[in-house]
């Protein structure tokens, strides 16, 4: 399985990632700056990290959103290729366009940093299939801009559609129907408030976020 | 020819931080509060002076980047 991580400057998510990618797949991913304009090729999966990529200016993620690789990203998705956004790569695929809504400040206005107890909802994507349906798991958070927020309608298709790939099981953030992760229509784009790449050792923070990163290995291989 | 960009937040959208400064307003002691909504402002500086197609040109940066359209609205002004 062939992986990349976007690097951008203030991502600090990257190397964990990395990490969660190698031990699961056996195979270092590539590491992509932001100013490149091509991705390497026969990529299997690209994982837009968390951080503070361009000091959140603007809005969360926006700048990030119009960086050079982003088209490309942009244009894998579009030929149904998988991407994960996790914590600020969830609001850079929100700003980009490939996740519907928008993620807010905090309705508590405090910067939110603790594992949090999580509901699987949706076990059908490449991203969810190593958990149970309705599997209770830890993860941990770290965000100040975490608010999940959607018009009636959005919200409604994604129930419908049943996208919600991660719900919080009790207040975190203010996020509209306790939204931790959504999956786009085709359920091959997920992106989470939570850092599944920081729970896949059980010395540290668990390994809760494992059966993600195994799941999308083993679908991968054989596919 | 410059611009001012007002991006706000959209009716009915929650402002926490709007609703945290309006507190300390009260807090400081000033009266007749009401609802505080936290907004941003951009002064762009443009080459050329033709206003038509600098608007139109503004009114795509907004949708384009300055201004999350599902939450924020905006309103364009050239000095």
């Amino acid at each position: 399985m062939k992986t990349a991580v976007i690097v951008f400057p203030g991502s600090n998510c990257d190397r964990d990632m990395a990490v969660a990618l190698r031990a699961a797949t056996g195979t270092a991913p590539a590491m992509v700056w932001h100013k490149d304009s091509a991705l390497p090729g026969g990529l299997d999966l690209i994982a837009i990290p968390g951080g503070f990529s361009f000091g959140d200016y603007l809005r969360c993620g926006a700048i990030a959103a119009h960086s050079p690789i982003m088209r490309e990203v942009a244009a894998f998705a579009g030929r149904g290729g998988h991407v994960l956004g996790v914590c600020n790569g969830f609001q850079v695929l929100i700003e980009t366009g490939l996740l519907p809504g928008v993620l807010m400040r905090n309705t508590t206005l405090k910067f939110v940093c603790r594992d949090v107890p999580l509901r699987v909802e949706e076990v059908r994507s490449a991203f969810t299939r190593g958990y149970a349906p309705g599997q209770e798991i830890v993860l941990p958070v770290a965000h100040h801009d975490g608010c999940y927020v959607a018009d009636a309608d959005t919200l409604a298709q994604l129930d419908g559609e049943q996208r919600v790939a991660f719900r919080y099981r009790g207040a975190v953030n203010g996020s509209a129907n306790d939204i931790a992760g959504i999956l786009s229509a085709n359920r091959r784009v997920l992106g989470m408030m939570p850092h599944p790449e920081r729970a896949v050792d059980a010395q540290v923070l668990g390994t809760d976020g494992a059966p993600m990163f195994r799941g999308l290995a083993e679908m991968m291989v054989a596919a | 020819m410059k611009a001012r960009v007002f991006v706000t937040l959209k009716n009915g959208v929650l402002d926490p931080q709007g609703a945290a400064i309006g507190t300390a307003l009260g807090n400081m002691g000033f009266d007749g509060i009401g609802t505080v909504r936290q907004g941003k402002v951009f002064e762009i500086e443009m080459t050329g002076s033709d206003r038509e197609a600098a608007a139109e040109r503004l009114d795509t940066m907004c949708r384009r980047l300055l201004a999350n359209t599902v939450i924020e609205d905006y309103s364009v002004e050239l000095v």
